[in-house]
């Protein structure tokens, strides 16, 4: 019996902009079922990890494996949810039509309807107001519905935990407890000060040099 | 997944037109400044204006459309959506070419509609209208595509008024000789059909090409 | 590996290529000073006046081969910019930036010379001419470049950027070209050309000649010793660029980034 491989499995990464280094090299996988945690002070590197990962940025050297394969675009597309620090969303739009363009744009998870997304998070009842009118929080909220929606098995999460309150933290890691048990992995980063998903996690430390 | 996608964006967009009606007459409204101008600095007299009207209207409406370049990726990239745009399934090269055909029927077709009208304040010869209408059905998707490389390699730049003019110009220098000669040769009386089929053969190419190169240049921007 | 290849390799590593044109250039800048005399020199004095356009015609020694050069360097610049795309050679990106300056200094020469040229025919500095009239348009395609890589940030993204404005550049140049011999014709009939129509005597060739050599070793020693420059202001905190400002021969070794540690713990 052979194990399955990894969801993502990176050897040898490195990345350097403007001939300064900003990590590197770095080994790592993701399971199935498992979580990622990149811990790191601001600076770091850890959204620019996330980024090339995410097929954003190309790195200097090492390479990518999705599902035991190169990573492809085509692949990543397939295989990767994304989370970064900027909402996608449009000012003028609704809550339902902001979901519905991005839905139409990645594609849809079968069984999962917009609607019943924005119950999930919290914004049930706000299908029809305009992004503009939702607070930090709430806009946060409505990205995280995109990303329940997503039928990739793999999210990448930066900073998921930023503009929340309590409740707002608490909704990610059962979000991601929730996508876990179903088999999907994640990679989050965080500063540290917040808890971790309780589940199944490792931590990816970055640090500057002294 | 194509189909979905453009669908997708080509609702989006018009979701957006409408919610901000206004701005599409911008563009329409700078060509009606620039002919306001260009009558006035000319003296306003029928035959010094008729002369120039084709060229002028041609020039009026590039330079609109050099202007609306600014919206034609600004907001994506500002709020993340181009990133997504990134990271879709569907190749980055076909969402630029819904996007630039939405943003070109939202600020080039009101040109069109708005050019008899203006036209008629140069005191435009009756008989040029219909090739002028045709070199600019068929120019302003060029430009609007041509444009669209530009604007990509300068996505995310603040300022970029000037450099995005510097950079775009050269490129549309022959869109310019072909659309303004093909009404230059109507003047004369003689056949258009050879201006207007290299336009049609430049949109053409421009169609197939113009995508990919601004494809590669958002990456390249957002890199 | 056959040597060729080991070269280029070589060459792609910034001590080894700043050895390199730190030689070569000051090579190419004196050849280019000599032959440069002697085509001068044979245009002034050794050819013989021409017989419609008298001694006015003497300018086309620098006008012609400026010419071919400004549009040479940027064929040059595109092919450079499309290998640094493809393949994302670091020194392709210098090479390719580096060119655009000189490039459109020759550009600049042949549009001067080129109406100083013509002023004795037209009548004006300036007539719009189909071939100069793409030269200006080459110019202004140019300082485009010239722009855009001084407008971002990234030295690499803004050489990537750059680059392929020069590859699209480069692709609708010819179609530049025709547009305007296009316009020219339709608005203003046959122009009187420049050269006036006819053949070049053989007597007249030498020195003509003589310069296209010797401004593309000029070009030569101004494309290395920019990239030189380039190459050192990019490698600026690494430790060969250090000893080397300090005077001690460079050995090329990298500095350590000693930067992540992966910890794995259970939660």
């Amino acid at each position: 019996m052979s194990t399955p491989p990894p969801l993502l499995a990176a050897r040898g990464l490195r990345f350097a902009r403007n001939e300064q280094p900003v990590f590197g090299p770095l080994a790592f996988a993701v399971d199935a079922g498992e979580a990622l945690l990149v811990q790191g002070d601001n600076g770091a590197g850890k959204t620019t990890l996330l980024r090339v990962l995410a097929g954003l940025l190309r790195a200097d050297a090492g390479e990518i494996d999705i599902d035991g394969r190169p990573a492809a675009p085509s692949l990543r597309a397939r295989a990767i949810a994304y989370l970064g620090h900027l909402p996608a969303l449009k000012a003028d739009l609704t809550a339902s039509e902001n979901l519905a363009f991005l839905c139409g744009l990645h594609g849809r998870r079968r069984g999962q309807l917009p609607d019943s997304a924005l119950a999930i998070v919290g914004l049930a009842g706000y299908q029809d107001t305009p992004a503009r009118q939702l607070s930090a929080g709430q806009k946060k909220r409505l990205s995280l519905a995109r990303l329940w929606l997503a039928p990739t098995p793999l999210w990448l999460l930066d900073e998921p935990y930023a503009n929340l309150d309590l409740e707002g933290i608490n909704l990610v890691n059962r979000m991601v407890q929730a996508h876990l048990r179903e088999g999907g992995a994640a990679l989050l980063t965080t500063h540290g000060a917040y808890a971790a998903p309780p589940v199944r996690t490792r931590m990816l430390t970055l640090e500057r040099p002294a | 997944m194509m189909r979905q996608a453009a669908m997708a964006l080509v609702v989006r967009d018009i979701r957006l037109l409408w919610r901000r009606r206004g701005d599409a007459l911008q563009p329409a409204l700078f060509a009606l400044l620039v002919v306001v101008l260009f009558a006035l600095a000319l003296g306003g007299e029928a035959r010094a204006l008729e002369r120039v009207a084709a060229p002028v209207l041609w020039v009026a409406v590039l330079l609109a459309g050099l202007l609306a370049l600014d919206t034609l990726f600004r907001g994506d990239a500002e709020d993340g959506s181009l990133e997504q745009w990134m990271l879709a399934p569907v190749p980055l090269s076909w969402l630029v070419l819904v996007r630039t055909f939405m943003h070109w029927a939202t600020t080039a077709l009101p040109l069109l509609v708005a050019t008899p009208l203006l036209g008629e304040l140069l005191h435009l010869p009756r008989a040029q209208l219909p090739v002028l209408l045709a070199s600019l059905a068929l120019g302003t998707p060029l430009l609007s595509l041509l444009g669209a490389v530009v604007a990509a390699l300068t996505v995310g730049m603040r300022r970029s008024g000037i450099l995005v003019a510097l950079l775009a110009l050269p490129l549309y220098v022959p869109v310019l000789v072909f659309g303004a000669g093909a009404v230059a040769l109507a003047a004369q009386g003689q056949d258009a059909l050879a201006p207007l089929l290299y336009l049609g053969a430049g949109l053409v190419l421009a169609l197939v090409l113009a995508p990919l190169a601004a494809a590669a240049a958002i990456r390249i921007a957002l890199s | 590996m056959h040597p060729l290849v080991r070269w280029f390799h070589q060459l792609g590593s910034p001590p080894y290529f700043d050895r390199f044109a730190a030689r070569w250039a000051p090579v190419s800048y004196v050849l280019a000073l000599v032959v440069m005399a002697y085509g001068l020199w044979a245009a002034l004095f050794q050819v013989p006046a021409d017989y419609q356009q008298g001694d006015s015609f003497r300018i086309l020694y620098i006008h012609v081969p400026s010419a071919w050069m400004s549009l040479f360097v940027f064929g040059l610049m595109a092919f450079y910019a499309a290998i640094a795309l493809i393949w994302r050679i670091k020194l392709c990106e210098i090479l390719a930036m580096a060119c655009a300056a000189p490039g459109a200094a020759f550009t600049l020469i042949t549009l001067a010379t080129g109406s100083i040229w013509g002023k004795p025919m037209w009548g004006t500095w300036w007539d719009w001419d189909p071939r100069l009239t793409t030269e200006l348009i080459l110019l202004f395609l140019y300082f485009g470049v010239i722009g855009l890589y001084n407008a971002i940030e990234d030295r690499r993204a803004a050489a990537r950027a750059a680059g392929l404005l020069a590859i699209v550049g480069v692709a609708l140049l010819p179609v530049i070209r025709y547009s305007v011999v296009w316009w020219n014709s339709l608005h203003q009939g046959q122009t009187i050309s420049l050269m006036g129509g006819s053949k070049m005597d053989d007597s007249m060739l030498p020195p003509l000649f003589a310069m296209i050599v010797a401004t593309k070793l000029w070009f030569i020693g101004s494309l290395l010793a920019r990239a030189r420059a380039d190459n050192l202001r990019r490698e600026a905190g690494k430790d060969w660029v250090l000893r080397l400002s300090q005077g001690t021969p460079s050995q090329g070794r990298q500095s350590k980034d000693t930067l992540t540690q992966v910890k794995d713990r259970a939660p």
